[in-house]
Order: C-alpha cells, then structure tokens, then sequence
C-alpha cells in the first residue's frame, strides 16, 4: 500500500509539528508514506470564496501529485471533504473521480482502512474534543447531534486508546467554533463570538488541551486562547495519537 | 395572458422531470397503552385528562369542575341538563363570554394528544376557540397511537372544517416563556369514556 | 428594509456590540433547538419521515402544475374564490381590491411569510387600511415598528422588559410590569376586542391540497381560527410551492413540523378549511413573485421544499449570533439565504456568505433541503455574476497564480510570510480583522516541506 501525504498550506507553514506526527504515526503503523513536494493548497480557500472557477490549477497539480497513490491521506477533514466533493479536471476526468474516492482524513484511515485497535501513545491529560464541522457532517467521521441516529465517532474512538487521556463532556458536542475559512475575517465579530463560545465551553469542562482533526479551527480558537492569555493549548489529534510514553 | 396562464405556463416550463411518490410509511410508532401515553403527552401541553366510565360520572365531574360559571354550552345530547339550550343558531361573535364548551371528537392521537374534531361536532366553527375553557369527550377505542392511523381514519371523509386540537391555545412569544390562554381556550379538559 | 444600506457582517457586528444580550439570544435559540432534539428522538421514525417528507415535496415540485390545476378546480367546487399574482404587487393588488369591494378598510391577520415577503401591511396601510397582527409575537414587532427576526418566534430578540415597555406605552399595561403572563393576558384583551370587530381576516397556508382544494393552517395561539372563524371575509395567502398531493401527505408534514419548530408534538391547532362558514367568503390567493424563476434554477429549486418551521435558524450558530435583522430580509436565516438571492441578487449578494458551511441547517431540515450546499452553490453563481467585491477577485486571482505554481509558492518567501499576506482568511480588505481580537498563529523556525527534505524518511 502506497500513502500519498496531503499536508494543507496552512498546516506546511504555521503547524508543522502536526503534520510530522501525522507522518510520523502512519509510519510507526507500517504504512509507506510519501510527501510530494510539488503541492500546494486543495483550492477550498477559493472555491469557499465563491471562485471555485479559479481552481482548475490546484485541481490540475493535485491530480498530478496524487493520482498514483493507492491512498491519500491528510489531517485536515475540511480539505478532504473539499477534495472529495470539489476535484474535477476537464482532462483528467477519470483521475479525479479515483481520488475522490481514494482521499481519507487521517482518523478515518485509521479506523476505516487501517482498522487500528490499540495505539501506544500516552497523553495524561484532559482534553477537549472539538468536532471539526466538515470532518463531522461532511465526511461523517461521526454521528451529528442533529439526526436520530446511533452515536459513534472515529476520533474519539482513537482517543480512548491513548493511555491517560482523559475526554472532557461538552454542553455542546458539536457547535460550529466560527472558522469557516474567508468568513473568519468577513464576518469577524460572528466569528469570534462563536469561537469564543466554542473555547469557553472546553474551558468550562476542565480542558487543558483542545484538539480536533482539523487544524484550521485549532488555529482559529489558538488565536482567542493567546489573546486571554490562557495556559489551554491546542494541538491536532495526530500529535496527541502520537504522543510518545513519558 | 392572465396571471394563472402565465404562472401555469412557467411552472410547467421550469419543473424538472416527474419523480414518484414515495411509498406509503410503515412500521409507525405503536403505544402499548394509548391512553396512558395520550394523557401523559396531554399533561406535558397543558391539558388534563380523566378517565370516566360513562356519562354520568362525566356531568358530575363537569359538575364540580366547572361549578358557578354561567355559561355552559355542548353539542352533547347526553349533556343537555348541564349546558344553554338552543344556543347553535346565533351569531358567531356571541360566543364570546362562552365559559366552558364541551363537544366531542371523532378520536384523539396517542403520540401528540390532538383530537380531530370537525364542523358537524363544533356546533359553529368558532367555538372551540371562542369559549374560555374547552372540554372534549373522546371513547378510549378511539385512541389511536399516530397520526397515519388518524389520516387513514379520517380517509376522504367531506368536511367543511375540520382541525386538530391538541392542548389550549398558548404561546412562548414572550422570551420562549410558555403562557396558556393566548386568544383561545385557557385550559383544556379531556374525558375519555370507557 | 430599515436597516439601510448595511450588510449582513456590518450590522451582525452593531448586534455584537452588546455581548450579553448576544449570549442571551444565543441560549433561547438553542433552548429550541435542544427541545427539537427531544422531539425529534421520541420518534424512531424520525429519520425515515424525513426521507418520505423530502420525497413527497421533490413529486410536488415535479408535478406543481397538474397540483396547482387540480388544486384550483377543487377549491373553485368548494365555493372559494381563487387568485392568482405573478408578483407581490399584483398579491397586494388583490387583497386590497377584495377589502375595497367590501368596503372595509380595518383587519386582522394572522401570521404569513408570504404576507411579509409581499409587504402587505405597509401597501395596506399606503392605502387607509389597517392592519393587526394578531399572532402574538407579531403583534409585538408591530407595536415596535420593526419586522419580524424569526419566521417562527416573531419578536425572539425583544426581551420581556422591552415588550413591558411597548405594552405600557400602547395598551396601558403597568409601568415595568414584564412577566411574560401579564403581558399575554393583556394582548389577549387588546385583540379579542379585534377579533370581534374585524369583518376581514387575512391567514398563511401551511399547506394545501390538491385532491380535495383544503388548506390548512397551523397555529398555536388560535389567532388564525379567531380570525378567520369571525370574519365575513377570509382571504387564505399561499406561495404556490404549498401544495401537497393527497390529504394523507399532513401525517407526514404535521408530525415533522411543530417538533422540528418548537419542540411540540403538534401545533395546539392544525386546522382544515375547505368551504367557506354559511354567508361568509372565502378567498385564495396563489402567488409566484420569483417561486417559477426559482423552480427553473436546477441548484436551488429544492429550496421550495421549505415548510417553514425556522430549525435551521435555531441550529444556525451564525444566525443565533447576529440576530434575524441581520439578514436584510423577511425570512432570516439559512433558509432565507438560500431564497432571497433568487429574488434580488444584489441586493442579497452578502447572504450565503453569511455561514461557514457547517452544515446543521441540512441536518435538521424536516424536508431534507441540502441548505449549506445550496450556499455554496450561490457564492458561485454571484461571483461570477459579478456581485462579488473586486478586491476580493484580485486577491483571488494573485492566489490562483501561486497556488498553481509549486515554484512560486515554494519561493514566495520566508515561510508563513507569503500566507500570512496571501490567505483569504489572513488577509481581507479590513486589513487585520483576524488580529483585532485574535492573535496570529507562530511563525515556526521551518516549514513542513522544509523538514520534510532534511529528514526525508522514505
């Protein structure tokens, strides 16, 4: 099996610890990963912006990376997703439509490819699960509060198995944190009163980490936590699935 | 063109392709005891229900119950030495200082606790609004557990109008604080007849 | 509207001014949503009556003109008198010519969307005609000159001591009195008093159908049967997308519908009109204004599926943040972003960027509208209509370049400069919007791709 690694602009820049342990992780569950040099971005900034007509060239390079791997795998449910609904190429019609289909979040490739029961990382800490909407309801990685339906979730199953971790409840399991790409900026005080809530709901609950499988919104509530001047950190789920044995 | 010929025109021209009706539900909640869940979902809308063996432990519940209101009026033959006489025929806005109305429905539903009841059973359409206190009397077999048994009871039966009445009237408008008696019936009263 | 020319980020930033009263908004709407929840997971079937719902609107809308036909004859043989206006003038045209006719220039009305969208009560007014709200959230806005902020709870953003106040001021209630009891018992005296003397009463459909030319009307208050049970003349409004094929389809629609509004198992009325009281009239009014237009736009015409229950502005987390007059339209929200650029593309352009896509709207959709994707769908279509900001497709455009070009975006700079400047949620034309209230992520020592090369581990 051959894993092709999508690492999201903003994760390559700002958050690369997070993408080390992604790699990282996978690695140390036997699987040949591989990070093509050559890529960019998914194109969500712009298609979320209403200019998904400007994507053909992230689309045309994210066919020309990927297209040989077995699977693509990314910590990042929202550029997954983006991926998965949005990649499309005139020429490359038939590439595209297989990695639609061959593109995971990195818990889902755990739970649903690698189908990994026990992991040997150790976090002794309480932490706060923070449900990414578009890994959530977008690639139901698991169950939404909305619907009449069992619960399960992927991450949270992946977390249990981190030994002294400890899960905090929240009042609201699966809230928006405001995000949401361009409108963090657009709609700047929606935005930060949402996420604002989201923190102050993690903070309630005795969270000292908050983590979720989407770095974007860890970078939004990082940005709110710093600026209280809090001691809560944010730190994406494949650094805390990776976290070695103190 | 006329505004029918031209929406008419422009609907056709725009609807997509013909998709079925889906298949009728099956499988549809089913109480073991309707009653007990009507009466427990009636309590948790702000209505009361009783239980009564016949008419006669009825008109002497109604009797306490409503003891010294003037006004009293029911579509209920049985009920006759209780309620005004001859009241049917007047106009609708004399209803108004109704105290207690007490008809019947044609069956209640288990799952919401509303009651269909149409024209023919209401003596006027305005009553069971108008009046301040509403009483409905409903047989215990004809509580029936959801709302497909209640369409498929009522089927293509001819009405002039017909309502489900489920509680007495209310409203939340006021920061979601839940008030009974908004324009309609304060209370609500329901006697199933074994 | 009387908000003037500001968008919906400008004026959900006025409503975020006063926090407190932000989370308090917040709190009540999700009070709601919590209790839909509750309603929602008494019934297994929930889902499956979803599914069979989402089905039975997506025949209507595929058959609307043999509906809207078959609608029209059986109601013309119940002896109601049907109308048809292509537009919200020619709607309001209607009812005024109706009340002319009988010449009576005072009514009631009990709630309509479609009212609303039409501007109905101040064309009325325009035209010595007075009209009372009689639902009582309504009634309140009313009072207050202001629209509605929720097509289900009219006045959610007045609290109790601002409605104290309206009452105290126009139906003499005592000074600071609030509680929520008093103040019903007082508009209860205020519109019986209208009920009584009104000859006309105007109500919304909820539903109509076909095979027997009924509609139905769902309240709580009672105030539609009030009105309309008294009234010598009731004119019936309705979106032609209301009409539902068989009678049976209400088990369907009236078991989703409360549960998914409030949290009830039915409304306290759902009631069937199909001829009109002995001496009384009665008029329906099928209006289009934009519904056709709508039908034809292949993306969005399943926003016609829409019962108006308002779940997804209870479930919005923008929504409950930035309040319904936010949204510059009659129906707020995320349904009403998805129905109000049909109508005016311009004017609404800001809508669908007035969410982060997180989906909640779908889910809680009793007719399974895919809201969120619709959302996204019309941020394409306004950009390319040219509704868009043009610094914002410059902006994209630069971007387009880099991000297309591995060399370029490789060299754009020390590592995060080039996003930091770059990003569209770094970068706005507010300049530092990100920065006034949140601090910029780290800049690390090297970049992913950076270690990825020194330590390349393949």
């Amino acid at each position: 099996m051959t894993v092709g690694l999508f690492i999201p602009c903003y994760i390559d820049q700002f958050y690369p610890n997070a993408a080390i342990a992604t790699l990282k992780l996978l690695q140390k569950l036997g699987v040949k990963v591989s990070y093509p040099l050559q890529q960019t971005c998914c194109g969500q900034p712009m298609a979320n912006s209403g200019f998904e007509h400007l994507t053909t060239g992230c689309n045309e390079l994210f066919i020309d990376n990927f297209a040989a791997f077995d699977y693509i795998v990314s910590p990042s449910g929202s550029c997954v997703l983006h991926i998965k609904d949005h990649l499309h190429s005139d020429g490359q019609a038939e590439k595209a439509s297989c990695i639609r289909k061959k593109v995971y979040e990195l818990t889902e490739f755990l739970t649903d490819i690698l189908k990994v029961e026990k992991l040997t990382a150790r976090f002794p800490h309480k932490v706060g699960m923070h449900q990414s909407c578009h890994g959530q309801r977008g690639l139901m990685m698991s169950q939404m509060t909305e619907l009449v339906a069992p619960p399960f979730s992927k991450p949270r199953q992946l977390l249990n198995m981190v030994k002294d971790l400890e899960l905090v409840e929240l009042s609201r399991p699966d809230e928006c944190c405001g995000f949401g790409g361009t409108f963090c900026v657009a709609e700047e005080a929606v935005s930060v009163k949402m996420g604002k809530d989201r923190v102050a709901d993690h903070l309630h609950h005795g969270a000292q980490y908050i983590t979720a499988a989407d770095m974007s919104c860890l970078m939004h509530m990082e940005g709110l936590l710093r600026r209280q001047n809090s001691q809560v950190k944010v730190l994406h789920i494949a650094e805390i699935l990776n976290a070695e044995e103190v | 063109m006329s505004s029918r010929a031209q929406i008419l025109a422009r609907v056709k021209e725009n609807q997509p392709t013909l998709t079925n009706l889906p298949a009728d539900l099956t499988g549809m909640v089913q109480y073991p005891d309707p009653v007990a869940m009507f009466g427990s979902v009636l309590d948790g809308i702000g209505g009361m229900m009783y239980r009564v063996k016949d008419y006669e432990e009825l008109i002497s519940l109604v009797k306490t119950q409503f003891a010294g209101l003037e006004r009293i009026i029911s579509t209920i033959p049985e009920l006759e030495e209780l309620t005004e006489k001859d009241w049917q025929d007047l106009p609708p806005h004399s209803y108004e200082d109704v105290d207690v109305a007490i008809i019947k429905a044609h069956f209640g539903v288990a799952e919401n606790a509303a009651l269909w009841v149409t024209e023919s059973l209401m003596g006027q359409r305005v009553i069971p609004f108008i009046c301040q206190q509403l009483v409905i009397v409903v047989h215990k077999k004809d509580i029936l557990s959801n709302m497909q048994e209640a369409y498929q009871q009522i089927s293509n039966a001819h009405y002039g109008f017909g309502t489900f009445i489920a509680g007495p009237s209310k409203t939340a408008d006021i920061e979601q604080s839940l008030v009974l008696g908004a324009h309609g019936p304060k209370n609500m009263t329901v006697f199933v007849l074994a | 509207m009387i908000k003037g020319n500001k968008d919906h980020a400008a004026l959900a930033d006025i409503f975020n001014q006063d926090e407190a009263r932000v989370d308090w908004h917040d709190e009540t709407l999700w009070f709601v949503r919590a209790k839909r929840d509750k309603a929602a997971n008494t019934l297994s079937e929930w889902e499956a009556l979803r599914e069979n719902a989402a089905q039975i609107k997506d025949n209507v809308l595929s058959n609307l003109h043999d509906y809207l036909s078959e609608f029209e004859s059986n109601a013309q043989k119940n002896g109601l008198i049907v109308h048809w206006a292509a537009d919200a003038a020619a709607h309001n045209q209607i009812v005024l010519s109706i009340l002319k006719a009988k010449e009576i220039s005072k009514m009631v009305k009990s709630k309509s969307m479609l009212t609303e969208e039409c501007h109905l009560n101040e064309y009325l007014h325009q035209n010595g005609v007075e009209v009372i709200d009689t639902d009582l959230g309504e009634r309140i806005v009313q009072l207050a000159e202001e629209p509605p902020s929720h097509i289900v709870l009219p006045c959610i953003h007045k609290k109790k001591e601002e409605i104290g106040e309206l009452f105290h001021e126009h139906l003499g209630t005592p000074k600071g009195a609030s509680d929520p009891k008093l103040l019903t018992a007082a508009a209860r005296i205020h519109l019986r008093e209208k009920f009584l003397t009104r000859r006309a009463a105007i109500t919304g459909v909820n539903f109509a159908i076909a095979e027997t030319g009924e509609f139905v009307v769902c309240t709580n208050e009672g105030n539609a049967d009030m009105g309309a049970h008294l009234s010598e003349v009731h004119i019936a409004c309705m979106g032609i997308e209301k009409i539902i094929p068989k009678r049976a389809n209400l088990s369907v629609f009236l078991r989703l519908l409360a549960r998914s509004a409030t949290g009830q198992p039915i409304t306290t009325y759902s009631s069937h009109f199909r001829t009109p009281r002995k001496g009384q009239e009665m008029h329906l009014i099928l209006v289009d204004n934009g519904r056709t237009q709508q039908l034809g736009r292949a993306d969005f015409r399943n926003s016609l599926k829409c019962i108006r229950c308002g779940a997804c502005m209870n479930t919005c987390p923008v929504y409950r943040r930035s309040g319904g007059h936010s949204y510059h339209t009659a129906i707020a929200g995320p349904i009403g972003a998805i129905l109000a650029p049909n109508l005016n593309m311009k004017q609404y352009a800001d809508l669908p960027f007035a969410s982060t896509l997180c989906g909640s709207c779908t889910n809680v959709c009793p007719v399974k509208i895919n809201i969120h994707e619709q959302l996204y769908k019309w941020r394409q279509v306004i950009v390319k209509e040219g509704y868009a900001d043009p610094k914002k497709t410059m902006a994209m455009k630069a971007m387009e370049f880099t991000l297309s070009h591995p060399s370029v975006y490789r060299n754009a700079g020390k590592t995060g400069r080039w996003l930091m400047k770059n990003m569209p949620f770094l970068v706005n034309n507010k300049l530092n919007a990100w920065y006034t209230q949140r601090d910029m992520p780290a800049v690390p020592q090297q970049s992913f791709s950076e270690w990825y090369k020194k330590n390349n581990n393949e």
